[in-house]
């Protein structure tokens, strides 16, 4: 059996490798990789960087695939000279490895601009998996980064940096983003949306040096201008790895040169990948690898015949919120460009025509026609009869529609080359019914990930028992996790829940996902959104707790469990006038009154004269107290005062789930202050703040959040949590289940811990929520509309 | 069998997009919905406990019972959801909107006119 050395553990030589292997086995086959890792996606770097993803996740081939492949991999090893003459290659460890066949996948590295200073503490390219953790180390609140380049990398990696909490301008050197793939119109919408996510973007700027003595302190521009950083991440572009193609004589110019059948100019010796040149262009990203690794597979194996034509240069930003998509040409010589533009929303659409054929796409802001320009383009499809539906096609009801319009031949996942036909048929004849199981079959949707809503699609439609696998999400209507969603929401400026799943869902909704929306924008917009009463539950229709026979149950709010004998008089004058049939203390020191119809709603209010106590919501409930220094010789705090200025603080906003509340004068904690969602537990000299407790259908202890001296310490520590609680927990997941989820250390680092920036956006959102809030009751005197609470009568009289 | 009558409800803005309201016609208790393009109009209660669909939340035609979530379709009174129910059905009624007035189809012995 022939040697083959492949010199690159990376994606264009494993790829290649995988197409190898699909031939009879003619080759040993020996791979040196100069990083310490198995072969991962490097595409998803940047995922991890935010966080999204785990370095496991992003693992193609697992050292267990070398193994049953019998492949011998030395990662670690780079490999520093080829002698072609002897067929020899040269390790840095001093090892000469012999070879009959070699394959040079050496890819490309960062390409380093001439700035001074670039060997000094905290700069950092960002191209392999020890780069990524080296940023994740360096990174955090206290970061102020500066990300040099402002294409796709260099957006990615500054994304990330401030997902783990950077500080983070981009420095770019031309007047536009990304103006490689955009055009400048097209770069102004992104940087729009960068800046949105609270990215720094200085544009026209060229650094000449990195400021610091040992460390880095700060870049300078060649105008003299200065800004601080203590964290540069330098991503100006990439170059190809060619020196081994030098060594071994190959021909070189930009990369090493390689014909249709991607040969170089030895018969022993091939290349792919990033570091090849074919017909004069250099590709830097992951969809040709799989391409050239095709047609290289069957020249090297003695199948000399596939071409390697090129291939339509596409890309996508993965940033969530930020969507961004580019193929072909960009600039407009001689062809009709076709535009759309919504600078509120945020959408930018240009589409050039040439001949009758797509020549060039860019996709700002929604990009969920990608894969349909990217087949027009492809194919060369002539769009004489798309004219008129070039950006928007002609609505449609059926979601099935996009994927049966396809033609089996058209490309599903262009980084691997998977068509619809290939698809449908390992559906079919190998069982496959969840993504994870497509991509172990046909390894679609393993390269850049962008055409994961299209397989899903494809397996919803014709996989007999397909499963949904993706990240919980809240129902079917809407396909996207709570987390994802929210950055939709606000990065999308959409204030309806109508809105969102018209966007986002399926148009509909059901009563799963509408109430979830309507919290969702209340929380995000800080109550200033369009509300739909229609989207939420009738209880929050008419502010009243449904009963099991259609009546209402009536609670109104009596801060801290304390009441007067004028309000206990109006409650038992009500409770006659309207011959409450039941009239209830409940177990949160408040009065229930039962079996109230929904027309008696408004007045019931009215002779109360007492504000809502939010008993039928999923909001803020109530502070139950106990009487504290105030009356018990135990107490060693005021908790009744306490209690009922928290009430005060959070009353009448919403929450994910119901929150309870209670504050208890000493660790007796008569009112139980431990099983509440916060509880304040008052001891010598102070307050414990305790959240997460619960005594209903689960029942456990409250964890601790901090000890502090002050009531005022102690309230701010409530809010703190409070608000953190409102914009991180799933819907109807009460704050047991959310603190035992992320973990009490996570919550205490992220607000009581936290930075003082991070702490005053918490209380400033909390505090804008509540100035819009308002007493739901109010309502009772100024209906929504005519007949939410009064009943219809009918026009014309029926005699039966 | 009595003989369906077109009777006259109420002004259509008083039936909110998405959302239903109950009527007392003669002896019936009917829903009417808005499904924003086009209204419906069933039985007003939900076939296991009586719940009123009228306060549920409608998705596509279909409403979901506020009290123990039985859905119901609209189009056609047949219960959706729990699936071993789907036997079970509600009354439907036909609707329409003449002069910005929503008019059921009711049987009825007669109608006479209301002084409004």
């Amino acid at each position: 059996m022939k040697r083959l050395v492949v010199v690159g553990n990376g994606m264009a030589g494993m790829a290649c490798v995988e197409q190898i292997l699909k031939y009879a086995p003619m080759f040993r086959i020996t791979v040196f990789g100069d990083e310490t890792h198995t072969n991962y996606n490097r595409v998803m770097l940047s995922s991890v960087l935010a966080g999204e993803k785990s370095a496991d996740e992003i693992v193609i081939n697992s050292r267990e695939w070398y193994r049953t492949n019998e492949i011998e991999l030395r990662v670690g090893v780079r490999i520093v000279d080829v002698d072609s003459g002897r067929k020899t290659v040269t390790g840095d460890d001093g090892s000469v490895t012999p070879y009959d066949t070699l394959l040079l996948a050496t890819g490309s590295t960062a390409w380093m601009p001439p700035i001074k200073g670039l060997d000094k503490e905290g700069v950092f390219t960002f191209r392999t998996l020890d780069d990524t953790r080296a940023l994740l180390k360096r990174s955090g609140p206290d970061t102020e980064a500066v990300v040099i380049g402002g294409g796709l990398l260099g957006l990615e990696a500054a994304r990330g940096l401030q997902v783990q909490g950077c500080r983070v301008t981009v420095v770019h050197l031309m007047g536009t983003l990304m103006e490689r793939q955009l055009d400048p119109p097209g770069g102004r919408f992104l940087m729009a949306k960068m800046k949105e996510l609270g990215i720094r973007v200085v544009l026209g700027k060229s650094t000449t040096a990195i400021r610091g003595d040992r460390r880095v302190t700060g870049v300078e521009f060649t105008d003299g201008e200065q800004i601080d950083a203590n964290l540069v991440v330098v991503a100006a572009g990439i170059r190809p790895s060619v020196d081994l193609g030098r060594k071994a004589g190959l021909t070189v110019k930009r990369g090493i040169v390689v014909n249709d059948f991607m040969e170089t100019s030895n018969p022993d010796i091939f290349a792919v990948g990033e570091c090849v040149e074919h017909r004069g262009v250099c590709y830097g990203l992951v969809a040709p690898l799989f391409d050239q690794g095709k047609v290289l597979a069957a020249t090297i194996s003695g199948r000399r015949g596939p071409t390697y034509e090129g291939t339509v240069q596409a890309a996508k930003l993965k940033i969530v919120g930020v969507e961004m998509f580019s193929a072909g040409e960009i600039d407009d010589d001689g062809s009709e460009p076709v535009r759309y533009e919504d600078p509120t929303l945020g959408v930018y659409k240009k589409v050039a025509v040439r001949d009758g054929k797509l020549s060039g796409v860019i996709l700002v802001g929604d990009t969920s026609d990608s894969h349909k320009y990217m087949e027009w383009l492809r194919t060369g499809a002539d769009l004489t009869s798309q004219r008129r539906h070039l950006l928007f096609p002609p609505p449609s009801a059926d979601l099935g529609l996009d994927v049966a319009e396809m033609s089996d031949s058209a490309t599903v996942c262009g980084c691997v080359g998977v068509s619809k036909g290939t698809i449908i048929e390992a559906i079919h004849e190998r069982g496959v019914n969840t993504l994870s199981q497509l991509k172990e079959a046909t390894r679609a949707c393993t390269g850049c990930g962008s055409c994961t809503a299209l397989c899903q699609d494809l397996l919803r439609a014709v996989a007999p028992d397909f499963e949904d696998e993706k990240k919980k999400t809240i129902c079917a209507c809407v396909p996207f996790g709570e987390d994802r969603l929210r950055d939709i929401l606000r990065s999308q400026k959409l204030k309806s829940v109508q809105e969102v799943l018209e966007i986002y869902g399926n148009g509909i909704g059901c009563e799963i996902c509408k109430p979830a929306l309507s919290y969702m924008l209340d929380m995000l917009w800080c109550g200033d959104h369009d509300e739909d009463r229609s989207a939420r539950y009738i209880n929050d229709r008419v502010h009243a707790n449904i009963q099991k026979d259609g009546t209402f149950s009536v609670i109104p709010r009596m801060r801290g469990g304390v009441t007067t004998p004028d309000e206990l008089r109006r409650i038992a004058d009500v409770a006659d006038k309207y011959n409450v049939p039941m009239v209830k203390v409940t177990g949160s020191q408040r009065i229930d009154l039962l079996g109230i119809k929904k027309a008696d709603l408004p007045s019931v209010w009215a002779d109360l004269g007492m504000p809502s106590g939010q008993a039928y919501t999923k909001g803020v409930r109530m502070v139950k107290t106990c009487v504290g220094t105030e009356f018990c010789r135990f107490g060693t705090q005021d908790s009744t005062s306490a209690g009922i200025e928290m009430e005060r603080r959070f009353e009448q906003l919403f929450t994910p789930h119901k929150v309870k509340m209670a504050a208890v004068g000493c660790p007796r904690n008569c009112a139980e202050a431990t099983v509440k969602d916060i509880g304040l537990i008052g001891v010598e000299g102070g307050w414990q703040v305790v959240v997460g407790g619960a005594a209903g259908k689960s029942v456990r202890k409250a964890d601790l959040l901090t000890t502090v001296e002050t009531t005022e310490q102690a309230l701010e520590a409530s809010q703190l949590f409070f608000q953190y609680y409102r914009e991180n927990a799933n819907y109807l997941e009460r704050t047991y289940d959310f603190v035992e989820r992320l973990g009490i250390e996570k919550v205490r680092k992220d607000t009581v811990y936290t930075t003082d920036v991070v702490k005053a956006g918490l209380l400033d959102r909390l505090a804008k929520s509540k100035a819009r809030a308002r007493d739901a009751w109010q309502e009772g005197q100024s209906p929504r509309n005519p007949t939410q609470f009064a009943p219809i009568t009918v026009m014309e009289k029926v005699l039966v | 069998m009595r003989e369906s009558r077109w009777i006259r409800v109420t002004a259509v803005e008083n039936i909110p997009a998405r959302e239903g309201r109950a009527v007392q016609i003669g002896d019936r208790e009917i829903a009417i919905f808005n499904l924003g393009d086009r209204l419906l109009a069933t039985s007003s209660r939900c076939p296991h406990k009586s719940g009123p669909l009228c306060d549920g939340i409608v998705t596509g035609a279909s409403v979901v019972c506020p009290l123990h979530a039985w859905k119901v379709n609209l189009e056609n009174g047949a219960v959706e959801r729990p699936s071993s129910e789907k036997e079970r059905c509600i009354e439907t009624y036909p609707v329409r909107v003449d002069d910005g007035v929503v008019v059921v189809a009711v049987p009825c012995a007669a109608v006479e006119e209301q002084v409004a």
